[in-house]
């Protein structure tokens, strides 16, 4: 399918979707739904650099929360001057903008380095990031800062759908982008990386502008998943926005739904985001996290192709079944016999 | 003037020691993710879970928390060892480390964290020990015991760490795996089962420094979190796999740090430590002691 086609009937999903959310009657869909939907976002901008180029990121908060704390900025600096308040979706492209930049700069830092090494720097960046927030007063600091929300919004009602709208847009876009890579040039040149770094650069693949490019895109993503999230939370404080949480969350959501595709993310997020939500409500907040974290574990050692490998080894069964193949023998696995295990251990030099 | 020279002074000293306790925090990362390449993420909340250990203990009989953590070493050494198998048949086996080992690791320190809050609550531990009041004074110069004690046993046990892996077969052994797997083979070594024991010693280092922990500072669940950054900002900046060079970049920003609360405020020191990693990961990569 075609990028344009994907995207209108995307546009049309996201169009029911928000039509079944209205039709629950109950502005709670709207609150629990726009969570859903911010993870959505952030899982699918995670993927584009740990599912497709194979570099994991731990910093998701530090990119979401410089989005959210830019929104912040503008807020109090409008409050204070007494200016015209900002529509939304200028919020929205100015936080990605902030996190895009951040994304370049701590990419040109750090990834000429090897994978584990940026993963380590990823969660340093959260913290330093996290500091210089909380001594920056203007922005309320360690004591956090409020934002007062709207109470309606033209034509749509409540401010809250209008929130819901905004990150179901965001999501479709993003959705879209992460599509739009997998299928081109740009998304073959992550693979290659992914799959050899070493090879793909002895091979002409200009290794490090892509990543580059990655780390920018998912920055600017996750920037943008969080530019709203204060107009949404009401009150903003660094220690909750900055909190791992969002970072095991971003992970675990493509490792469970399948990283090689746009669709896992989309997958992970939709039914790991609702089952917290359910937690959250039924049992505590602090138990969702314990699921996750289960659910990570468990999926990473049994299913490590997430949820699309385990359907797509299904399909390829029930084909072999179909065709019979397994009865001429012709499907003997395609993986050697099993040396002893001294002998796979190691790489080799 | 004098004043701030006292603070100074006094401010060198305190970091000094606590950079022997992060040492020993670090000392088991030096191993895991230094020697073995294996990115274990999750140390710190094994370093929580030795605190709650010897909290446990402590508040049940008033055994000595250090004692308590020597006492249940090998129990850590066999936890370590059983996570790195099955780190090595889901992951390591199949060439998938880099991705789903770190998830892994990193959903292993939510399990443990959230565990350790659903059973202990949120509420701040502590353990009662004849050390932790006293501190002792030299004119202007104050040493607190409760810091002092756990920097000695800390540098007695990294100075163990090192005999053992320069001196005997096992441990040089483990240097060896991190160079050439393949000679180690041809020696008739398993480099699978070597591993095992590298990994389960370092997991066995983290009950030793959780007892340090929550000697020094009163401990909840989630305080790990703020040793992650710090303690691979150690190791990376010693070197990686140096346990000297891990002391002295432990000490580095122990100091670092405590000049920074001390003068600047305490809400500035935790971005000592990560600015240190990030400036050495973009300058020097190798480290102080690097390989």
């Amino acid at each position: 399918m075609r990028t344009l086609p994907f995207f209108l009937i995307s546009l049309v999903v996201g169009a029911a979707v928000f039509g079944a959310a209205v039709g629950i009657g109950n502005e709670y869909a709207f609150f629990a739904g726009y969570v859903v939907l911010q993870y959505i976002v952030l899982s699918t901008a995670w993927n584009i650099l740990g599912g497709y180029c194979g570099y994991v990121n731990f910093g998701t908060a530090a990119f979401f929360a410089m989005g959210a704390y830019s929104t912040v900025a503008i807020y109090k600096f409008i409050a204070d001057h007494d200016l015209y308040r900002m529509p939304m979706p200028v919020l929205v492209l100015i936080g990605g903008a902030v996190s895009a930049v951040v994304g370049f700069g701590m990419g040109y830092l750090t990834l000429r380095l090897r994978g584990a090494f940026f993963a380590i720097a990823t969660l340093a960046l959260a913290v330093v990031l996290q500091t210089l927030v909380v001594n920056w007063d203007y922005v309320g600091g360690s004591r956090g800062a409020y934002i007062i929300r709207p109470e309606t919004f033209p034509l749509i009602g409540s401010y809250i759908r209008y929130l819901f709208l905004i990150m179901l847009l965001l999501a479709i876009a993003a959705l879209t982008i992460a599509r739009l890579i997998e299928r081109s040039r740009l998304g073959f040149g992550f693979a290659t990386i992914r799959d050899d770094e070493l090879a793909a650069e002895a091979s002409g693949v200009p290794t490090l502008r892509l990543k580059l490019i990655a780390t920018t895109i998912s920055g600017a993503l996750m920037g943008m998943a969080g530019a709203p999230y204060p107009y949404y939370i009401g009150y903003l404080q660094p220690d909750s926005t900055f909190g791992l949480d969002y970072a095991v969350n971003s992970i675990a959501m493509p490792l469970i739904g399948g990283t090689t595709s746009w669709l896992g993310p989309l997958i992970g997020a939709v039914l790991l985001g609702s089952l917290q939500q359910l937690a959250t409500v039924t049992i505590s907040s602090a138990v969702n996290l314990l699921i996750v974290g289960c659910l990570l574990v468990a999926f990473v050692i049994i299913a490590p192709n997430g949820i699309i490998g385990l359907v797509h080894k299904y399909i390829q069964r029930k084909d072999d079944d179909f065709i019979g193949r397994r009865h001429v023998g012709l499907d003997a696995p395609a993986a050697p016999p099993e040396p002893a295990p001294s002998a796979t251990a190691d790489n080799p030099p | 003037m004098i004043l701030s020279f006292d603070l100074l002074i006094n401010a060198i000293i305190s970091g000094v020691l606590i950079g022997g306790f992060y040492a020993a925090v670090t000392c088991g990362v030096s191993i895991s993710f230094g020697i073995l390449d294996i990115v274990n993420i999750a140390h710190p909340a094994f370093v929580i879970l030795g605190s709650y250990i010897a909290y446990i203990i402590n508040a049940q009989f008033g055994f000595d928390p250090i004692l308590v953590s020597i006492v249940v070493v090998p129990a850590f050494y066999a936890l370590g060892a059983g996570i790195y198998q099955i780190y090595y048949v889901a992951f390591e086996r199949r060439g998938q480390e880099s991705l789903r080992g770190l998830a892994f690791f990193f959903g292993l320190l939510f399990i443990t964290e959230v565990s350790l809050v659903l059973y202990f609550g949120v509420d701040y531990r502590y353990v009662q020990a004849p050390y932790i009041g006293p501190t002792w004074h030299f004119g202007f110069i104050d040493v607190p015991m409760r810091i002092l004690v756990p920097c000695v046993v800390s540098l007695l046990l990294i100075a163990f760490l090192q005999l053992v892996l320069t001196r005997t077969f096992i441990g040089r052994a483990i240097m060896a795996v991190a160079q050439d797997q393949l000679a180690l083979r041809l020696m008739a070594v398993d480099p699978i089962r070597i591993k095992r024991i590298a990994f389960g010693i370092s997991i066995a280092t983290a009950s030793l420094a959780g007892a340090f922990l929550i000697i020094i500072q009163p401990v909840e669940p989630s305080v790990g979190r703020d040793y992650i950054g710090r303690i691979f900002a150690i190791c990376v900046l010693g070197g990686m796999g140096s346990l000297p060079g891990a002391v002295i970049a432990a000490m580095l920003i122990g100091v670092v740090e405590s000049i920074t609360s001390t003068f600047y405020g305490p809400s500035w020191a935790p971005a000592v430590s990560f600015g240190f990693l990030l400036l050495t990961l973009a300058v020097r990569p190798a480290g102080l002691l690097g390989r």
